[in-house]
């Protein structure tokens, strides 16, 4: 009886820029390998648009073997709108944080997903702003504290934390595909990815997936910590699961 | 396949907006992303039309940042994709404009130039030449074409589409309210039919053949790790524009050879200032005027010739010196004195530029 190995990397990852770029312990990662996992799974890589939004999601600009283009911050959603609207044979992925989408892009999340768009859009939550230095993203948790939150979110002060797919709910018309994983659940999170596509492939509408996501960086905590924010103080507030089919 | 906008010569009778919609179709223009904002709206809406008769597309955005960002994933998947705005709207285009800038996408932009901040007055500006030429973050590596009449309109778009294409440089047509909203006579036609070689769109992103295995995958990258990576692409750009000037820049001149006065405008002011170069010669005054039609880049040595020739300068403009500013760098080391005759934000007759133009004449001694 013979083992069939699993592939150490996912095929659609390109292996001349390997390792990553990503801190240790970082989601970013992880969310791209469960990316890379539904591609292959659906032999997209030739057909696939990866785009990627300004953030530590940035970094992933050669992660994979597909046609990919670095955007601006906030600015992806538009850019694949323009390119799927007279392209609509490909298949197009945003890859984006929570900044992205949901401070200064919100107004791109909320009418792309009003349009029904035929997008996939994965949003890294990690509840902070990573790659400037860790200030505070519309998903800081209350009392969480960030470079420009030093004594913790008040929300009275500065909001409560936007839940993104929950918004997106609430605003995307029938046939879109909402959805949040984790980084601490990598199969579930793949078959949520897996899923978007197949929306987008099928013409059903918009999909997308929020990824709870780690910094462990700009959250300044050892692996222990990393995992217990992600797990227990993250989890409670962004409920996984999917919220629509 | 749908059938071609235009065949034979049409004669016609039109406001500018619906030339430009015209002049996008038979360009070959495949979409349009657009945002309401006066005085380029009816652009939109002929096009709209227009469209869904030649199998065209339209998107109308939530703002132009998205517009604008949409315009670049249209070139980015190889079609001849535009978008038309305005004043604010030119605000919040510029940081698509950047990247398209940095990344060398052909971008075309229609630009309905509009006074004051936010909204009001729409028909005469040219307070939008600073933006236009320079407003990104980079260094301005744009073509941008002023047109001062409907003919110039529909062929300095058809053009756009090319020069875009070929240069790789975003390419826009700088109008004006007056020009969008006027009716002129004018000549539609086919750029084949006359001979004209259209340049053709091509994918940069989802090209044909499995990435990684059958061929490399295109990763375009916009932001840099060494400010060495960052250099070297901007000085290639560079490179690439200054060698490009020579083709691109364009401008008309009308007695300019053996005028005392020379008369720089752009735009529908030009045709002002040579409507006013005839009263004076009329008077026995001896004006001439350099028009550039391509305010990037700049027709530098031809403007410097002409003035050199003349002992006074006058810029007309309706702004406050933004087309004064543009030109003075190529004038450096002249001794002829520049006067700015600025109408911010207000039509300028030929009466009134003559009227100028015969009073700095006179002070200064020449002419009558
Ligand atoms: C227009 C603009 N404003 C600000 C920035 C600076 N900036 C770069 S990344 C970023 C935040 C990134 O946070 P997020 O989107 O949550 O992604 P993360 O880095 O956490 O993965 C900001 C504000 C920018 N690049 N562009
Ligand atoms: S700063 Fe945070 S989000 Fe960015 S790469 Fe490092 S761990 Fe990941």
């Amino acid at each position: 009886m013979s083992v069939q190995a699993r592939p150490a990397i996912p095929r659609s990852w390109r292996p001349e820029t390997k390792p990553h770029k990503f801190c240790p312990g970082c989601g970013h990662g992880l969310i791209l390998k469960a990316l890379g996992m539904a591609v292959d799974e659906l032999d997209l890589q030739d057909r696939l648009i990866f785009a990627c939004d300004i953030g530590c999601s940035l970094l992933a600009w050669d992660f994979f073997n597909i046609d990919s283009i670095h955007t601006h911050h906030g600015r992806t959603l538009p850019v694949l709108t323009g390119l799927k609207r007279v392209r609509p044979e490909l298949i197009v992925v945003a890859y984006m944080g929570d900044g992205g989408a949901y401070a200064i892009g919100a107004q791109h999340l909320v009418n792309a997903a009003a349009r029904n768009e035929f997008l996939t859009v994965i949003v890294a939550n990690n509840s902070l702003y990573a790659m400037t230095g860790g200030q505070m993203a519309p998903t800081t948790l209350p009392g969480q504290k960030t470079e420009t939150t030093p004594y913790g979110r008040e929300v009275k002060a500065a909001g409560a934390p936007v839940l993104g797919p929950e918004l997106v709910d609430s605003i995307a018309p029938t046939g879109a595909y909402i959805a949040r994983g984790t980084v601490a659940s990598m199969i579930q999170l793949k078959n949520f990815i897996k899923k978007a596509l197949v929306h987008q492939i099928e013409g059903k509408g918009f999909s997308f997936v929020e990824s709870l996501s780690t910094c462990p960086t700009n959250w300044r905590t050892n692996a222990a910590e990393t995992w217990h924010f992600l797990e227990k103080e993250m989890s409670g507030y962004f409920k996984v699961g999917e919220i629509r089919q | 396949m749908a059938e071609r906008p235009l065949t034979g010569e049409r004669r016609a009778f039109m406001a500018g907006n619906e030339v430009l919609a015209w002049a996008t179709l038979a360009a070959g223009a495949d979409v349009m992303y657009g945002y309401p904002i006066t005085p380029q709206n009816e652009l939109m809406h002929y096009w709209t039309r227009l469209a869904h008769r030649f199998g065209r597309e339209f998107l109308q955005t939530e703002d132009e940042l998205s517009a604008g960002f949409a315009t670049i994933g249209g070139v980015l998947a190889g079609k001849k994709a535009f978008t038309a705005t305005a004043g604010p709207g030119n605000v919040l285009m510029q940081e698509p404009l950047s990247m398209a800038e940095m990344m060398r996408l052909p971008v075309v932009v229609i630009v309905a130039q509009r006074g004051g901040p936010s909204t009001g007055t729409v028909i005469y500006s040219q307070q939008e030449l600073n933006l236009t030429c320079f407003g990104g973050n980079g260094e301005g590596f744009r073509v941008v074409y002023s047109t001062s009449s409907h003919q110039e309109l529909f062929e300095y778009t058809l053009k756009a589409f090319n020069i875009a294409w070929k240069y790789r440089f975003p390419t826009f047509i700088l109008g004006d309210g007056y020009q969008s909203k006027m009716y002129e006579p004018i000549i539609l036609f086919d750029p084949e039919e006359r001979g004209w070689e259209m340049v053709p769109a091509r994918p940069l992103l989802g090209l044909p053949g499995r990435p990684g295995e059958e061929r490399e995958p295109v990763h375009l990258r916009n932001t840099f790790n060494l400010e060495e990576e960052l250099y070297e692409v901007v000085m290639a750009a560079a490179g690439d524009y200054a060698r490009a000037a020579a083709d691109l820049a364009e401008y008309v001149t009308f007695r300019a050879d053996d005028c005392e006065l020379l008369i720089v405008a752009h735009g529908v002011v030009a045709r002002a200032a040579l409507a006013a170069v005839k009263i004076l010669r009329q008077q026995g005054l001896k004006a001439g005027y350099f028009r550039p039609i391509t305010l990037r880049p700049l027709a530098e040595k031809e403007l410097r010739e002409a003035a050199g020739g003349a002992r006074l300068i006058l810029v007309a403009e309706s702004a406050y010196g933004q087309l004064e500013r543009l030109i003075k760098p190529s004038l450096y080391g002249l001794e002829q004195p520049v006067h700015g005759y600025f109408r911010p934000g207000l039509g300028i007759t030929p009466e009134e530029i003559a009227a100028e133009a015969a009073k700095i004449l006179n002070s200064a001694g020449y002419g009558l």
